[in-house]
């Protein structure tokens, strides 16, 4: 079995006029130990419900979750959460939000311990300037950086991140994805990572998981990133394999995600893995 | 620029101050009068205001002396019926303390408790709604019957004036910690108390200071009219007792020091409710 697996997972909210609303179905997926997957798909395809299930904030109406061989019931240290909000406690230091959540993961560490291991977490997003800053004191790029370091600091075996950067400039938005980036690669972490963003996607993921519409939305394909593992932003668009796969993920939310919520293309039995950058036009 | 508000703002302070002082002096100047009054009402009040001729309200200038002779002197002791306003002061400052001090050990807790359940927070609601509206000294004949001493039965006035504010804003702000901060409290496994001490306590610290803030203030507003009550000690019997020596010039000093007390109280809380309010 796959480190994470996720089998026949079905969400549905009763509605008040009676019956139910399917959100998704039939959802399955595999991660393997040190990948990079990013689900994309519209708003209401309830791709936070996936995550929120995989983090064990949310319970599913059908399906299980498995990971390292265990079923997945319940928020677990082992699961590392950066969330869209940051979710930094205001009343905390940068350092103290960092060592709040050391301290939870290895109670037997001393006070210093804690103190320097946290430390350790805010070099890696380099903030060891702000470290005595409180959140209010600090930029949303910087916020982001601490929510970041903290789910890393728990060392988890899996990283889940709910679109952390979508409401994040640009230039911000690129420097951190670098910086996720550099880290995923040395601690070769498993991470499943939400986002709207097609480049983004592209820049971090090796799998790219498109799902179709809701309500009753599924995973219509997984996109295998062909692109080398040390990709750089500023190379990123000359590689050959880029642009099929990006036309490809555009193609799909723009035209097929609708398609297939509609019926006009066939609803896929079992999700196909295309990998549109291994077309030989070069 | 500020500093020049601040600046203006003061001068103009001083300037009502002056202009109060102005018009409380005129209004208070002997007239000539022939008015004829009963002799009882000449002996109590002294001769010229029975003729009119001077006001019974003092004037600023009597206040001042009566205003110095309290502060230099404001701990005497010449008996029950005879303490300096210090002392006077004092015993209600006591009192408060008390009073809402077990409060804020009931009222905290429980609104915690409240808060976390929102079965609880359901049924206990209509309970606090009713009670909340009932004036704190329609209390005092039952606090008198049933605990039997009026110096408790003061306390406990100020008990119950002072729970309600804490106990609702806690329970509120407690229900109200924003979903994020719980969420990260879930993944990071905390213990129900970990939970409670350094994630909702902090959380709602904010809401729960004003509660504490209100009620102080409250409790310093009850404590003049229980003490007019149940008598004895303290800066409302003080006030009801130079009101039956008819001393409007002690009365004066104490409405004043009454104020002052009460600004002095609520500065304090602020400071604190300052120090646990953070930015976000």
């Amino acid at each position: 079995m796959s480190f994470l697996s996720v089998q026949k997972l079905k969400k549905t909210y009763p509605v008040r006029s009676g019956g139910e609303t399917v959100v998704f179905d039939g959802v399955d997926f595999d991660i393997e130990k040190g990948e990079f997957v990013c689900i994309i798909g519209h708003s209401g395809c309830g791709k936070t419900t996936i995550l929120n299930v995989l983090a064990g904030l949310e319970s599913q109406s059908g399906g299980h979750v498995f990971m390292d061989g265990r079923e997945v019931s319940g928020p677990s240290l082992d699961r590392g959460v950066v969330f869209q909000t940051h979710a930094l406690m205001p009343w905390l230091s940068v350092r103290s939000n960092v060592a709040f959540a050391v301290q939870s993961r290895y109670p037997s560490l001393s006070k210093a311990e804690v103190d320097s291991h946290a430390m350790k977490f805010i070099e890696m997003v380099h903030l060891q300037a702000a470290a005595d800053k409180r959140p209010s004191e600090l930029s949303g790029g910087m916020k982001q950086r601490v929510g970041i370091a903290r789910a890393f600091s728990i060392e988890p075996k899996m990283l889940l991140l709910d679109e952390p950067f979508g409401a994040l400039d640009a230039l911000t938005r690129g420097s951190i994805q670098d910086e996720l980036l550099s880290i995923v690669q040395e601690t070769g972490q498993t991470v499943f990572m939400i986002t709207h963003d097609v480049d983004e996607a592209i820049f971090l993921a090796d799998k790219i998981i498109l799902m179709s519409n809701g309500p009753q939305a599924m995973i219509a394909e997984v996109v295998v990133n062909t692109l080398p593992r040390d990709r750089r932003r500023a190379t990123l668009h000359h590689q050959p394999h880029y642009y099929p796969i990006r036309n490809h993920m555009v193609d799909f939310l723009v035209h097929r995600a609708s398609d297939i919520a509609s019926g006009k293309e066939a609803r896929p039995l079992v999700p196909r893995f295309v990998s549109p950058g291994l077309t030989p036009s070069h | 620029m500020t500093s020049s508000v601040a600046l203006r703002a003061a001068i103009l302070s001083a300037l009502l101050l002056l202009i109060f002082f102005l018009v409380w002096h005129i209004a208070t100047m002997p007239v000539a009068s022939t008015q004829v009054v009963s002799d009882d009402y000449a002996k109590l009040v002294g001769g010229a205001a029975a003729a009119g001729q001077q006001s019974a309200f003092p004037t600023p200038a009597d206040f001042g002396r009566k205003l110095l002779e309290a502060v230099s002197d404001p701990f005497y002791d010449n008996g029950p019926n005879d303490k300096g306003i210090g002392i006077q002061l004092g015993y209600s400052i006591w009192r408060v303390l008390l009073g809402f001090g077990a409060a804020a050990l009931v009222a905290i807790p429980l609104g915690f408790l409240i808060g976390m359940s929102p079965l609880m927070l359901r049924a206990l609601d209509p309970f606090i709604q009713l009670l909340k509206p009932i004036s704190p000294l329609a209390w005092m004949p039952l606090a008198l019957f049933v605990l039997k001493d009026s110096n408790v039965s003061a306390v406990f006035v100020i008990f119950i004036c002072s729970v309600w504010p804490m106990l609702m804003n806690t329970a509120f702000g407690v229900s109200a910690v924003r979903k994020d901060w719980l969420d990260v409290a879930k993944t990071l496994e905390l213990s129900p108390l970990r939970k409670a001490l350094f994630v909702v306590l902090p959380a709602a610290a904010p809401t729960i200071m004003t509660g504490v803030r209100i009620s102080i203030g409250i409790a310093w507003l009850v404590i003049v009219a229980a003490e007019m009550l149940v008598g004895g000690t303290g800066i409302g019997y003080f006030v009801w007792n130079e009101w039956n020596n008819l001393s409007i010039s002690n009365i004066l000093v104490a409405v004043l020091a009454i104020g002052l007390v009460g600004m002095l109280l609520d500065a304090i809380v602020a400071r604190l409710q300052k120090m646990l309010t953070y930015k976000d």
